[in-house]
Parts: C-alpha cells; sequence; structure tokens
C-alpha cells in the first residue's frame, strides 16, 4: 500500500502493521465516498416524499449492486444488521425441522440453533460429505444444512458445489455463510448453489453495521424483526441508508479489484515460507486444502497463542487468536478442535490475515517481530512462554 | 394561487418523525472511526481493537448519562425496531423459559396506539400461546391509567407503553405508569425512540425497566439502536441474535463502531442543548399551529395539546384527503404519519384508535419540525399548506356544486 493511504489510515510506515483483516477490513474508499454523500442527506425510504424517494432509490441501487456480487437478482437481497444477524435470519428463519451445521461454523451459525447437528470435518477442516449423505438420509424431516463458503479462522474453503448437490438431492435447503468469502474471492451463487447466502459488509471494506442474507430462489422466510414491514416483511426497521451505500460501493469496488488477491496470495505465501525458515516446527493449518488466498492459521508449539499475539502487539503488529468476536475469552478455537488438531498446537496458533492494502513490508514486519519472539522464548525454558 | 417557488432547492424537511438529519458535529465524531480507527472492538489482542471498544464504552456513558442509566445497562442493537423486538420478545421468552415460582406469565400488555415493531412483536407472541391486551387509549391520546391498572393481572410481564408517540407526538405519564407496573411487579417497556434526546428521560424516576432508543431520530445515524436493559432489579431477557457473545450475551454481532460513536455524540449533544432546542421549536410549533389555524378554517389538532413532543404536530385538514394535501405541496416534505406504513392506502390505526371516523383519519397530516428547521420554512411552510388547502376545499366544494361538463 502506499504511503499515502498509510497516512491517511493513520498508521505509521514501520510501527504499525495491521494483519487482522478478517476480524474487520479498513473502509474503502469509494464505500467512504458513497457513505459521506448520504450521511449528508435526509430522508426515511419508506417516506413517500422525494427526500424518502431519493433514499429508496439508493437502497434499489444498491441491491442489485450487491446481488451482483454473486451474480444473484437484486430482489433476493435482504439488508439486514451484519453477518450475525443473516446467519440468524437463514437459520430461524427457514422454517426447518431439522438443522445440519458443519462444526467449523462461526459462533453465529452455532448459537443460532444450539441444538443442530454437526457435520464433522477431516484433518483439513473440509465437511466430510459421505457423513452429511448418510446424516440426510437418516432422517426424512426437512432439513437445512448450514456450510460456510471460507472458515474465517483458517481460510478453507468448502466444495460448496458438491455438499450443494449431496443437500439437493436429499430435498434439503443450504444456507452459505459467505462473510469471510466475499471480496476475496469471486462468488457466483449458481456455483455456490445454496438457497440462502450470508454477507457481511465490514469484511469487504464496507462498513461496520449492515450485511445482507441473500435469498437464489423462491424461499418464504418468517421474519426476525418484525415491525414496518420493510425489505418486503422480511426485515422490518428503518433501512441504514448510509450503511447500505457503503456496502454497495465496497461490493463494487472489491469485485473490481478481486485481481489483487493474487498479489495477497504471493505476499501470504511469502509469509508463511518465511515463518517456516524461521521456526521449523511451526505449522500451518488447513495448509493442504484450497484456501482463501488471505488467511494463515500458524500454530508455534510450546508458545501460547496469548503470548504471540500480546508479544507481537508490543512490537506492533496486529494479529489474533482467532475468530475476534471470542478472542476476548478464553477456551480453545472449536474449528480446530474440530481438525483434529491437539491441544497443545490449539493453544498455540494466531490468525495472520491480510487484505487488499498489505504489503510486503508488512510481511517484513511480521516475520521481523515473529523473529525476535521465537528467538526470545527459545532463550528462556519453554514452560515461561506456554503458561 | 401555487405555492412561491423555490427553484434549485430540495422540499422543506419537515417529516422529523420519519428520520432526521445526521447532525455535522455527529458525522465528524464518526468519520475517524470508519477510516483510521476501523478495528473490530471484539479484537482485544491489538491496539486497533482496544481503540474502538474504549471510544465504544465512551459511546455508551453519554447515552446512559442522559437517561440515568448505568453505562453497563445498555445494549446497542440496528436500531428501534430490533430494540423493540429484542424487549418484547425477550422478555416473554425468559418469562417462558424460567416461570417466577411456578406461576406462568404469559400476558403482555401494549397501547393500540403502539409503533408497529411493537405491534407486530405482539402478534407474533400471541401466535406463540401469548395473551397480548391492546389497550384503548383517551380520545387526546393518552394512556388511561384507571384502564391500565385493570389490565395488569398475575400473569402479565410485560407493559409497553410508548415515550412520545411517532404519529401524534403526545408524550405518557411515564413515571406513573412505571409506578404502577413496579408495585405489581410487572416489567414496563417504552419505546422512546422519538422521546430519547428531546425530552427528559430518566429511568430510575420514571421505573423504566427496559427503554428502547434510535440513532437516526436524534440526529444520529441509521442502522444503530440501543435497548435499556434495566440490572436492580433485573429485567431478564433471552437474546434475539447469539452468536460472539458481544453485548454481555444479549446481542451478538460486530459492533458498528462509527455509528456507535454516532449515536453517543448525538446524546452527548442532546444533553447540552435538549432546553435550549426544546424551548426553540415550541416556539416554531406554536408559530405553525397558530399560523395555520389563522388560515385554514376547522383545522384540528390531533393529541393532547399540552402534552407533546416540542417539535410534533399532527392536524386533520376538514374534508381534504391527506394525501391529496401532500401532493398539492411538493414545496414540502410530510408525511400521513408512520413512514413505515405512510405507503400503505389504509388510514392511520393511530387516528382511529383516537376515535377519528375514516374519513377523519385520512385528513391527518403529520409535520415533524426538527434541529435544523428554520422560522422561514415554517412560513413556507404556513403558506404553502394553507393555499394548497384552501384550493383542494373550493375544488371539493365546486366539484359538489357544479355539473359536469
Amino acid at each position: 500500500m502506499n504511503e499515502v493511504a498509510r497516512a491517511r489510515r493513520g498508521v505509521t510506515a514501520r510501527t504499525e502493521t495491521y494483519l487482522d483483516w478478517n476480524a474487520t477490513a479498513p473502509l474503502r474508499p469509494a464505500a467512504a465516498a458513497a457513505m459521506s454523500a448520504m450521511l449528508a442527506r435526509c430522508g426515511n425510504p419508506s417516506s413517500v416524499h422525494r427526500w424518502g424517494r431519493a433514499a429508496r432509490q439508493m437502497v434499489d441501487r444498491a441491491r442489485s449492486a450487491v446481488g451482483a456480487l454473486l451474480n444473484a437478482p437484486p430482489e433476493g437481497v435482504i439488508f439486514v444488521s451484519g453477518g450475525t444477524e443473516a446467519n440468524h435470519l437463514a437459520l430461524l428463519g427457514c422454517r426447518r425441522q431439522r438443522f445440519l451445521v458443519s462444526a467449523v461454523e462461526h459462533d453465529s451459525v452455532l448459537r443460532a440453533v444450539p441444538e443442530a447437528e454437526r457435520i464433522p470435518v477431516d484433518r483439513d477442516g473440509i465437511v466430510v460429505l459421505d457423513t452429511l449423505d448418510d446424516l440426510l438420509a437418516a432422517d426424512p424431516r426437512p432439513a437445512l444444512v448450514s456450510v460456510m463458503l471460507a472458515n474465517n479462522e483458517t481460510g478453507v474453503l468448502q466444495p460448496l458445489a458438491a455438499i450443494a448437490a449431496i443437500v439437493r438431492a436429499h430435498g434439503a435447503l443450504l444456507h452459505c455463510d459467505a462473510a469471510q468469502a466475499a471480496g476475496k474471492i469471486p462468488l457466483d451463487s449458481d456455483a455456490i448453489g445454496a438457497d440462502l447466502v450470508s454477507l457481511s459488509a465490514h469484511k469487504l471494506g464496507g462498513p461496520p453495521g449492515i450485511g445482507a442474507l441473500v435469498v437464489t430462489g423462491e424461499l418464504e422466510l418468517i421474519p426476525l424483526l418484525r415491525g414496518g414491514g420493510q425489505e418486503r416483511g422480511r426485515r422490518a426497521g428503518t433501512e441504514n441508508v448510509p450503511g447500505i451505500a457503503g456496502f454497495a460501493a465496497a461490493a463494487v469496488a472489491a469485485a473490481e479489484e478481486l485481481a489483487v488477491y493474487d498479489y495477497v496470495r504471493v505476499l501470504r505465501d511469502t509469509l508463511e515460507a518465511g515463518i517456516a525458515a524461521i521456526a521449523p516446527e511451526a505449522v500451518v493449518l488447513g495448509a493442504s486444502a484450497p484456501r482463501l488466498p488471505n488467511t494463515a492459521a500458524i500454530a508455534m508449539p510450546g508458545i501460547a497463542a496469548e503470548t504471540q499475539v500480546i508479544a507481537l502487539d508490543l512490537d506492533g503488529v496486529m494479529v489474533s487468536a482467532g475468530a475476534a468476536c471470542s478472542s476476548g475469552k478464553v477456551g480453545p478455537s472449536h474449528v480446530l478442535e474440530a481438525m483434529g488438531v491437539g491441544p497443545d498446537l490449539v493453544g498455540s496458533t494466531i490468525r495472520v490475515s491480510l487484505g487488499w492494502d498489505s504489503s510486503e513490508a508488512d510481511v517484513v514486519h511480521f516475520l521481523r517481530a515473529c523473529s525476535t519472539l521465537y528467538r526470545r522464548c527459545r532463550g528462556l525454558a519453554l514452560e515461561a512462554c506456554a503458561a | 394561487m401555487s405555492e412561491p417557488l423555490r427553484p434549485n432547492r430540495m422540499p422543506v424537511y419537515l417529516d422529523n418523525q420519519a428520520s432526521t438529519r445526521v447532525d455535522p458535529r455527529v458525522l465528524e465524531a464518526m468519520l475517524p472511526y470508519f477510516t483510521e480507527q476501523f478495528g473490530n472492538s471484539s479484537s482485544s489482542s491489538h491496539a486497533y481493537g482496544r481503540i474502538a471498544a474504549e471510544a465504544i464504552e465512551e459511546a455508551r456513558g453519554e447515552i446512559a448519562a442522559l437517561i440515568h442509566a448505568d453505562p453497563r445497562e445498555l445494549v446497542f442493537t440496528s436500531g428501534a425496531t430490533e430494540s423493540n423486538n429484542l424487549a418484547i420478545k425477550g422478555a416473554a421468552h425468559f418469562a417462558r423459559l424460567y416461570p417466577r415460582s411456578g406461576q406462568p406469565r404469559d400476558h403482555i400488555v401494549a397501547l393500540a396506539t403502539e409503533h408497529k415493531c411493537v405491534l407486530e412483536s405482539c402478534a407474533q407472541l400471541e401466535r406463540e400461546g401469548f395473551r397480548v391486551t391492546y389497550l384503548p387509549v383517551e380520545p387526546n391520546g393518552l394512556v388511561s391509567r384507571d384502564g391500565l391498572a385493570a389490565a395488569l393481572g398475575e400473569r402479565t410481564l410485560l407493559v409497553s407503553v410508548m415515550a412520545a408517540h411517532n404519529e401524534i407526538g403526545v408524550v405518557q405519564p411515564l413515571a406513573e405508569i412505571g409506578a404502577l407496573c413496579r408495585s405489581r411487579g410487572v416489567l414496563f417497556h417504552s419505546d422512546a425512540a422519538q422521546a430519547f434526546g428531546k425530552i427528559a428521560l430518566d429511568v430510575e424516576e420514571m421505573k423504566i425497566d427496559l427503554l428502547s432508543i434510535s440513532g437516526h431520530k436524534v440526529y444520529g445515524p441509521k442502522g444503530v439502536g440501543v435497548l435499556y436493559v434495566r440490572r436492580r432489579p433485573r429485567a431478564r431477557l433471552l437474546p434475539l441474535i447469539d452468536g460472539g457473545g458481544q453485548e454481555r450475551g444479549l446481542r451478538s454481532g460486530t459492533l458498528p463502531t462509527p455509528l456507535c460513536i454516532g449515536i453517543g455524540r448525538a446524546a452527548a449533544i442532546a444533553a447540552a442543548e435538549m432546553t435550549d432546542e426544546a424551548a426553540r421549536l415550541r416556539r416554531l410549533r406554536n408559530r405553525l399551529q397558530t399560523g395555520l389555524g389563522r388560515r385554514v378554517p376547522g383545522l384540528r389538532l390531533n393529541g393532547d395539546v399540552e402534552r407533546r413532543l416540542p417539535g410534533s404536530l399532527n392536524f386533520c385538514f376538514p374534508g381534504i384527503a391527506a394525501i391529496k394535501l401532500i401532493e398539492a405541496c411538493p414545496g414540502i416534505a410530510i408525511s400521513t404519519g408512520s413512514a413505515c406504513t405512510s405507503a400503505s392506502v389504509e388510514p392511520s390505526y393511530v387516528l382511529r384508535a383516537l376515535g377519528l371516523s375514516e374519513a377523519d383519519a385520512n385528513s391527518g397530516i403529520r409535520i415533524g419540525l426538527g434541529r435544523f428547521t428554520t422560522s422561514e420554512e415554517v412560513d413556507f411552510a404556513i403558506d404553502a399548506l394553507a393555499s394548497a388547502a384552501g384550493r383542494l376545499a373550493t375544488e371539493a366544494v365546486a366539484g359538489q356544486g357544479g355539473a359536469p361538463i
């Protein structure tokens, strides 16, 4: 990223490196511009007067832009407050009696329907297709299957087309949480094959506080929020007009600039190779599976993830010890446990995630900080670092 | 005579109950959190996350201060619709799951004039087996104290009364309702989307257990709201949206930092300026009311004359369909009632609940003055509305009397 952009973001060249893009991404300039324009205006899209109509037109245009991110028609796009609400609306609103969710789903899926059956994943974190088939065959009740496109902690991509074929063969519905994948890889609702797709704006350079659930077919949902009948009765509440404008602008920019992720992949691979050179015992989890180009889940045996995160932060490098939502809490990652990763590695895994603005300097800074950290820990008794 | 021309200008905005313009000071406070400080407030492992979290807590403090609450009692939501859904469904679902000493509590009382999102939440609970009393209001829009007291029973778990009304602007006697509810061991929820930042609210003094707040009704951003949830005695809820466990488990989802900052700043501005602003708006409101009353024969104000929001008016223009009047006044942005239902052709259920005939309810116009409304705009609106009303009344008479050509 260039120095001007860096200065605008308030990040000083060598002292601060943001590598936590899966938690949230900086707002794209196009989104900021679109939002500023809408924030400066007023108008409730439900109002019949012209200020209201202008807001309504903007929302309708945005609906097309967000749909286009998935090659989906605008009618299916329901604007909600974010990925968490989108996941809830999908699961709680789909009128199904039985729920099967992959064991590596985000908490917002797992906790939406706590009694959902878990579909196991293999060592790479990929859904075991035969088990999914067996589970669906074992119980004829109408089911919804929820499998994320890209995992937020490891970046591992699920074979959605194959999953969709199985789900379809059993007459079940498929929901796909694409919050982490959107904006990082090309998306196509037909290729995904899901009936419902969740999107989050702030993961792709839009603002936080806005997301969408995209209904690809003719599915009728039970609304989660009831009231004024906005979003064709599927989600009540005054539309977050500037948020929607920002989401749409970010979606357009993300689609246009998708090629930058070829470079991000190079950076990520450089980073992983660098870690392997510094610490041969380090393990990249999910590395043999298809992954997002930007994510690296790195286990450093013997050094507690919290120790790594804090030490790196003191050096100005920002990463996380798993999902942001749960990073303030203790407790091992359910994602890594589901992959069969041993407790020692689970406790020493950090998530490094890059984005369209990441640079070689970011990778160099990260590797230098890691090198210092590992050297220091090797010098000490290992227990001191594991504590 | 047609209204004066205002070339190249957006119409005068007098629909501040539907939404308000973001105050430039609010916008200024929000902008850095869209760009430089974009961190996820749950990312406690690094500075970006911590800076966002600290700023959110500061905002939470500003909002809490304005309603005399503890910051820990506030839950950020996506808006007042979600706050109302969470308060009502959350309390009902908790009561069903954890009955108090064996006594099932499955009854809710709401005013017939509540906002759609309260009524729709109640209707959903009815489908789930709860019982709901929709309490009629007095002709002035205020709650009937005796009616409310009589409606409360052993199984009542919650009363929901809007603090200030979105269509007619009336302000309910919250302290009296709160005292009654507390004495009967019933939760008191108030939808304060319109009232917050416009009139003084004190959850302690008014004994409010659950209070819904909206950002975009108080010169803050759309897409954010707050639910106040009392800690002592504790108002217990089940979450609507679960997941990462943000907001003490009551509302999961990444917090929209800039929006939280925006509503916090909006609260701080309201705290500092509410008294003066209310006085100014009351003067403008009186000017509008007097000015229109002088020029429109038979003009009638809906809702209590005294107990109302400083900037809110609702009139019946006798014999004139509201929608015709709005069409005849392109220079001002006004509405027939709630924006959520304004696209529907049904007469306002709120005006009907005041006892208005269908024809009268169809002639109701809502006018909302706000922080950025000027006296010139008020004068412009008086002239536009009065001229249009005169013209339409003449046409109506001519239409009745004259033979078709």
